[in-house]
């Protein structure tokens, strides 16, 4: 059997990181004390991320937490997220969600987001990771969606959000 | 005749001339052979369809119906040849039994608006099944809401077999319609379809078939099946998109006001009343898919022109080959083993969701579709949120069925 070499586009999709956390994601639960909670969906693949977060009168996510189903790239995403959000202001948060957004859509490579938001190259540098999608225009919703709860979540949105818009 | 009466001898199904009627077979997917295992989300097409649209496009294309000039008569004609073929493949009593729709989900809501109004009252029963894809669930949950009629749910049985006594413990007086798959698009199940006729018309009930797979797999005889609705999509039996068929018995149609209103409908139209045609003009109010339903003609003409019955086997073949070698791939479990099965195979593999497999498999040259099928309540029933799903159709092959398993142990390298 011809075995052909490791698909470049696949190796930097499923990098250790991502499969590290998709197998032992971090903050996998919800959080008790949340002052706010909203749910996403994939309709197009029934893939389910509830975000919860607890966020102090001065506007800090003092916890932050998820529960879902999906694939790597979406538990992935939602684990990553959780860690680089644990503690930043909500201002910290939506300029997090847009950089990571920009990094999936390829708009923006790693360097480039790091030089933009500069308190938070090392957790940018990790979420670049993500930045693997841009190759798999499908899969660019899984990576995206714990961010789109968790900007509903932010925005007192308590319904379901959804990939299609 | 022949002073040499031999008998005749079958050939063994050719796949390899089959496949050579699929040009995009012959094309490469991220500089792999393409291996195309999702048929029955949508089935490739013989040149002999493609070159029929591009015929009528070219060289025959008018409005039906309507112009009393030579291209308009020519394109209605080549529609309802498209009409006499359907009805010929399905062994219909009449044409006028065979409505042209744009696909089978819109055949499905117009028995639900058209049937359903006017014939189910609140507190009727209409009986589905668990395994339903969502365009069987809910045009009968619009009519739930709209009459108050009553959805009973038919359940499956874990390895995807449905048995009959479910049905009948359903099935009652208050029973108006049973609309089930004729095989179910996720598990393969080939459902008793005749027996659970029986019991539908026992009770004084009609039954509805969605027959998007079952007409792919199987051969339809519809005076045998014993339904009183069957509808299936032209783009799944190797015919282009946009053109689906209802069959209906004629004294429903008949009986049945529009679905929608419109040009070519009507019989007359004043102000004060319009008639309507007689079916299936009723039916196919405004310019209808021409080209689509001529494509379907090409793709019936095609079916025709091979061996179906060889082509069932070999379906057959690459079906227990399939579920064979899956088995064989570590942490692979099979999502669908009921004795009756079409060539359709759904599985699970431990540690890989299967987005992360079709992705996988994708650059590996193998289309699988991965999801939920639209069957979410199945797959709850099931207890699993997706599955992968392979299927196969006339131009598969078993080297197909071992690239795929290649690909999950490929994919099991990355994502394990």
């Amino acid at each position: 059997m011809n075995v052909a070499p490791l698909n470049d586009d696949l190796r930097s999709l499923y990098q250790e990181v991502i499969l590290d956390h998709a197998k032992h994601p971090r903050n996998a639960r919800l959080v008790e004390q949340h002052t706010c909670k909203a749910q996403g969906n994939n309709p197009m693949c029934g893939d389910r991320v509830t975000v919860t977060a607890q966020v102090s009168d001065d506007g800090r996510l003092q916890d932050v937490g998820f529960e879902g189903k999906g694939c790597a790239i979406s538990i992935a995403s939602a684990s990553m997220m959780t860690e680089a959000l644990n503690g930043q202001t909500v201002a910290a948060a939506r300029q997090l969600f847009d950089t990571v957004h920009d990094l999936c859509t390829g708009k923006i490579d790693a360097e480039a987001a790091k030089a933009k938001i500069p308190d938070a190259s090392d957790s940018v540098d990790k979420l670049a990771s993500l930045s693997g999608v841009r190759q798999f225009p499908v899969r660019v919703k899984c990576a995206t969606l714990p961010w789109h709860a968790l900007m509903s979540c932010l925005d007192g949105k308590g319904q379901m959000t959804t990939t299609e818009k | 005749m022949t002073s040499h009466p031999a008998k005749k001898i079958v050939p063994a199904f050719d796949v390899t001339k089959v496949r050579a009627d699929f040009p995009i077979l012959s094309r490469t997917v991220h500089g792999k052979p393409l291996v195309f295992l999702d048929s029955a989300a949508s089935a490739q097409k013989p040149r002999q369809v493609i070159d029929a649209i591009t015929q009528v496009y070219s060289d025959e294309y008018a409005n039906v119906h309507r112009g009393a000039y030579y291209l308009s008569e020519t394109a209605t004609a080549n529609y309802e040849a498209a009409r006499e073929k359907v009805r010929g493949f399905i062994n219909a009593k009449s044409v006028s039994e065979i409505v042209f729709t744009k696909g089978a989900t819109e055949a499905i809501n117009l028995v639900a608006a058209a049937y359903g109004r006017a014939f189910i009252k609140a507190g009727d029963e209409v009986v589905i099944t668990t395994l339903e894809h969502h365009s069987n669930i809910v045009p009968w949950q619009l009519l739930r809401d709209a009459t108050g009629c009553v959805l009973r749910i038919v359940p499956v049985n874990p390895d995807g077999s449905v048995d009959v006594a479910e049905f009948a413990k359903v099935i009652g007086p208050k029973t108006k319609l049973v609309a089930i798959a004729h095989v179910s698009n996720v598990l393969g199940t080939v459902l008793p379809v005749r027996e659970i006729a029986e019991l539908a018309h026992a009770a004084g009930a009609k039954i509805m078939l969605d027959g998007c797979q079952g007409i792919v797999h199987r051969h339809v005889d519809i005076q045998n099946l014993g339904c009183d609705f069957y509808v299936f999509s032209g783009h799944k039996l190797y015919g282009p998109t946009g053109i689906g068929v209802l069959w209906a018995r004629a004294e429903l149609l008949d009986a049945m006001p529009p679905y929608q209103g419109g040009g070519d409908m009507i019989d007359t139209v004043t102000f004060a009343k319009t008639t309507w045609a007689p079916a299936p003009a009723k039916f196919e109010a405004g310019t209808p898919p021409i080209v689509q339903a001529i494509g379907l003609g090409a793709a019936i003409d095609y079916l025709n022109s091979i061996d179906r019955m060889a082509a069932a086997d070999h379906e057959d073949g690459l079906l227990r080959y399939a579920m064979t070698r899956l088995a064989q791939v570590p942490g692979v479990r099979l999502i669908g083993t009921a004795p009756h099965k079409a060539a359709v195979q759904s599985f699970v593999m431990d540690g890989a969701h299967p987005h992360d497999l079709a992705t996988v498999l994708d650059r590996h040259g193998v289309c699988v579709r991965a999801g939920h099928h639209c069957a979410q309540p199945l797959m709850e029933v099931l207890g699993v949120t997706a599955t992968t799903r392979a299927s196969f159709g006339i131009y598969n092959t078993m080297e197909e069925v071992d690239a795929l398993a290649h690909a999950l142990i490929r994919a099991q390298e990355v994502l394990l």
